[in-house]
């Protein structure tokens, strides 16, 4: 990200601090206690890096490049969580049923599956919005709630573990599973979602796809009448990969972390990811930047808990200022720049 | 006894506009007074400084032989002017009895509101369901529902413009009665048009104004409406004089069979007939008052609506200038490249399979700023950046690169100055002598005169061609009145 769009990040972060400071001091905390417990919960060692800050950036990313991407066309897909779940079961089923595959047939077969599931969730809103004009921002909410209703059936029914004990399933097949760093629980995961973000922010620059993605996003009647595209088509398109990308990520969170599936896999990531997508300006690369940072805010929330006895939920205080100030910035510069020749 | 309502001497500019001259106006109390004219002719604006929108540069207002200062809606309904716009004003969301109540200020407690507007509906012979959603009502009742927020206020002077524009005639027929009625319980009533028929059968007197000027003060039925079209038009003797055209029409390029369009959306009409066809090498203008079919018609030849019925020829590639063109012609907040490139799709000599060459893109983005004269820093300039006259410049070299069969254009110059009017003109010219067929559509008359060299008239939704050569007087009178024997 060029230094324009950075500057403004980095004073929104030091905003959000210094909220959560003063909130400390009025509720009785030493701040510079609690702060401190916080950097370590999130860069304290190797250990807290490679084991709490990356891992828990890779569902971020996966997901801030999949919501940027329905974003980028104009549709708002709001419904990454269903599609995060609606992943996570597939894979789950698939990882189940994947016994003796070499490991990397048996991980494509249960991303892929991850991937098929989450453009199925969103299949539904993309019928309603194309057919019946339903809005995805609507419909794709709702079904997040169908969503987590789903897995909490999978966990006692169909999908619970054979002992019949806990809400929750059997663990997938070791083949299935992606390898991981040794004495870490860093994933390849991470890989992917680097990688992935580099192929999108090709096809955003580099393509006529691309550029007809995004010209539907930043002016629909333009892009149907000066260019031609099929704005209608490219929305469902960009949708139900929207989807399919959401689902991956659920996809990698249970072949890279859980291992099975269990109610609350998500700790709202599908909702995270949204602020991860729009605090990146829906850029690739910049989601990798803060998706990694709001990954390093949620792990030091549970060093600022663990160390020194401040709830965690804190932490969303840093994240809403963050968010309110980069927009407003935004908002700022765009109003500035609107002068003639 | 005083007029209620006198206009005098009102003087208005927008910018380097002069939108009214000195215009002065009388509606008497109990009549119908037809404000015409063409479009641009100042008729809403008028209207509009009556109801307090508008302020005059100049001028007086009386109520009653009072002079009044009207600095907004609320005071003109203090005075008891009621206006009827012409585009829906209505909240979408509320109920109709909300909106009525909205404006005329009642109390809100449902029941009551309700039997307020039940009684006014049979008071005024407009029944309305209280309860039913704006948005919900169909055009008619969405038209009686603003007629009557209008009366809600206790309105003695009403001011519709032009309120039959999105009824269908018999709709529009049973309003206009509705109006007459009104004149009995003592009300006045100006009804701004430019629908000479309507305006002859309802009004008591006329009033016709062309170019911010009024030409014309008299009783409806005093004049025949061919004279009055003729007032509209502006008289023989000022008409623009038509430039000499090199017309070496070649290949027919566009030909249209029987051709019905569908109305596009609100405020759209539809598109009843057509036969006609362009060559390769012609200027041809449509001529059409606004609504009246030749949006669909040009939308129908740019490939972007559907023909319901007949037959549409039109050669490819097809290079289609829009009337809006911050929405519809450019995306304002990327650059110019990216503008060219998004014109010419999967046709740009840049595309190479799946990849896109920006290098590429900008360098032909520079040349045609050059060749073009669109002042403006450089390709990587966001389009909203830009002047209308240079954001309408780019939008034509982009129409242009296209290597166009046929090129149609809506009001090409809308809002332009008149040296950029003057380059676009000059570009149309130039693209047809390069063997484009041109086809156009201009609101003001006098471009269309200009311009082309062969007038299409649309009226009612039907097409006329007109002779080459015809003049502004007889193409003008094909557009407002129905001539016997026309095809």
């Amino acid at each position: 990200m060029r230094a324009e769009r950075t500057l403004p990040l980095i004073s929104a972060v030091a905003a959000g601090i210094a909220v959560l400071a003063l909130t400390l001091v009025a509720t009785g905390h030493d701040p510079v206690v609690a702060l401190g417990a916080m950097w370590r919960g999130a860069f304290g060692s190797w250990d807290t890096i490679l084991s709490a800050v990356l891992p828990r950036s890779i569902p971020l990313i996966v997901i801030g490049l999949g919501i940027g991407l329905a974003f980028r066309a104009g549709a708002l897909n709001i419904g990454a969580e269903g599609q995060f779940y609606a992943g996570a079961i597939a894979a789950t089923w698939a990882g189940l049923h994947l016994n003796g595959w070499p490991a990397p047939l048996a991980i494509a077969a249960l991303l892929t599956t991850s991937i098929l599931a989450g453009v199925l969730w969103v299949a539904v809103p993309v019928l309603l919005r194309v057919r019946f004009g339903v809005l995805e921002v609507i419909s794709t909410l709702l079904l997040n709630f169908v969503a987590d209703a789903l897995v909490s059936w999978m966990v006692q029914g169909p999908l619970q573990e054979a002992k019949r004990i806990y809400p929750q399933s059997d663990p997938i097949a070791a083949s299935a599973r992606l390898p991981q760093v040794p004495g870490t629980r860093l994933h390849l995961g991470l890989l992917l979602a680097i990688g992935l973000a580099v192929v999108l922010w090709v096809i955003y620059r580099r393509t006529l796809w691309g550029f007809q993605l995004r010209a539907t996003g930043a002016g629909p009647l333009a892009a149907g009448i000066a260019g031609r595209i099929d704005t209608k088509k490219m929305l469902a398109t960009a949708l139900l990969l929207s989807g399919g990308i959401a689902g991956l990520a659920g996809g990698i969170e249970v072949s890279g972390v859980s291992y099975a599936l269990f109610q609350s896999l998500s700790p709202g990531y599908g909702f995270t990811g949204i602020a991860v997508a729009l605090l990146a300006r829906l850029d690739p690369l910049g989601t990798i930047a803060t998706g990694l940072l709001f990954a390093a805010l949620e792990a030091g929330a549970g060093g600022l808990q663990r160390e020194a006895g401040v709830p965690a939920v804190l932490v969303y205080l840093i994240e809403a200022v963050i968010i309110i100030v980069v927009l407003l910035s935004d908002t700022i510069a765009r109003r500035r720049s609107h002068g003639r020749f | 006894m005083a007029p209620v309502l006198e206009l005098r001497g009102i003087t208005k500019h927008f910018g380097p506009v002069q939108a009214l001259r000195g215009a002065d106006f009388i509606l008497e109390e109990g009549e119908i007074h037809a404000l015409l004219g063409e479009n641009g002719a100042g008729k809403s604006t008028l209207m509009g400084i009556a109801f307090g929108l508008i302020r005059p540069d100049a001028g007086q207002i009386l109520v009653r032989g009072n002079p009044q200062q009207i600095r907004g809606p609320l005071d003109a309904r203090q005075l008891g002017i009621g206006m009827v716009h012409q585009h829906f004003t209505s909240v979408p969301a509320l109920t109709a009895a909300e909106n009525i109540g909205l404006t005329a200020g009642w109390s809100v407690s449902p029941g009551k509101l309700y039997r307020r507007v039940r009684d006014l509906g049979e008071q005024t012979g407009l029944p309305i369901d209280p309860a039913v959603r704006a948005e919900d009502l169909p055009a008619v009742l969405k038209q009686r529902l603003e007629v009557l927020k209008a009366l809600a206020t206790d309105a003695r002077i009403l001011l519709l413009d032009e309120p039959s524009s999105v009824l269908s005639p018999a709709e529009a027929e049973s309003l206009l009665t509705r109006i007459q009625s009104f004149r009995t319980r003592g009300m006045s009533a100006v009804l701004i048009t430019h629908k000479l028929d309507e305006a002859t059968r309802v009004a008591d007197r006329v009033t016709v104004l062309r170019r911010g000027e009024v030409v014309h003060t008299g009783p409806a039925s005093a004049e025949p409406p061919a004279r009055l079209a003729a007032l509209m038009i502006g008289a023989p003797g000022w008409a623009p004089q038509r430039a000499s055209h090199s017309a070496s029409a070649g290949e027919v390029r566009v030909r249209a069979q029987g051709l019905a369009v569908e109305r596009s959306g609100p405020g759209g009409a539809p598109l009843r007939e057509a036969t006609f066809s362009a060559r390769s090498g012609e200027v041809v203008g449509i001529a059409a008052v606004e609504g009246n079919g030749q949006r669909e018609l040009l939308r129908a030849l740019a490939g972007l609506l559907r023909p319901s019925r007949g037959e549409l020829d039109v050669s490819t590639p097809v290079s289609f200038v829009p009337e809006d063109r911050t929405s519809e012609a450019l995306i304002g907040e990327f650059t110019l490249a990216e503008n060219l490139a998004l014109s010419q799709g999967q046709g740009g000599a840049w595309v190479r399979g799946p990849w896109l060459d920006w290098g590429a893109v900008e360098r032909r983005t520079e040349e045609l700023l050059g060749e073009f004269s669109v002042r403006a820093p450089g390709p990587g300039t966001p389009a909203i950046a830009l002047s209308g006259g240079n954001q309408q410049r780019m939008v034509l070299a982009a129409a242009l690169e296209r290597q166009p069969a046929v090129l149609v254009a809506e009001n090409p110059t809308r809002g332009l100055d008149i040296k950029a009017t003057a380059e676009i003109h000059a570009r149309l010219r130039e693209a047809a002598k390069q063997g484009v067929a041109v086809l156009f559509h201009s609101s003001d008359l006098d471009e269309v005169v200009e311009l082309a060299d062969r007038v299409l008239v649309v009226r009612e939704g039907r097409v006329i061609e007109l002779p080459e050569g015809a003049t502004r007087q007889e193409i003008g009178a094909r557009m407002l009145v129905e001539v016997s024997g026309a095809s």
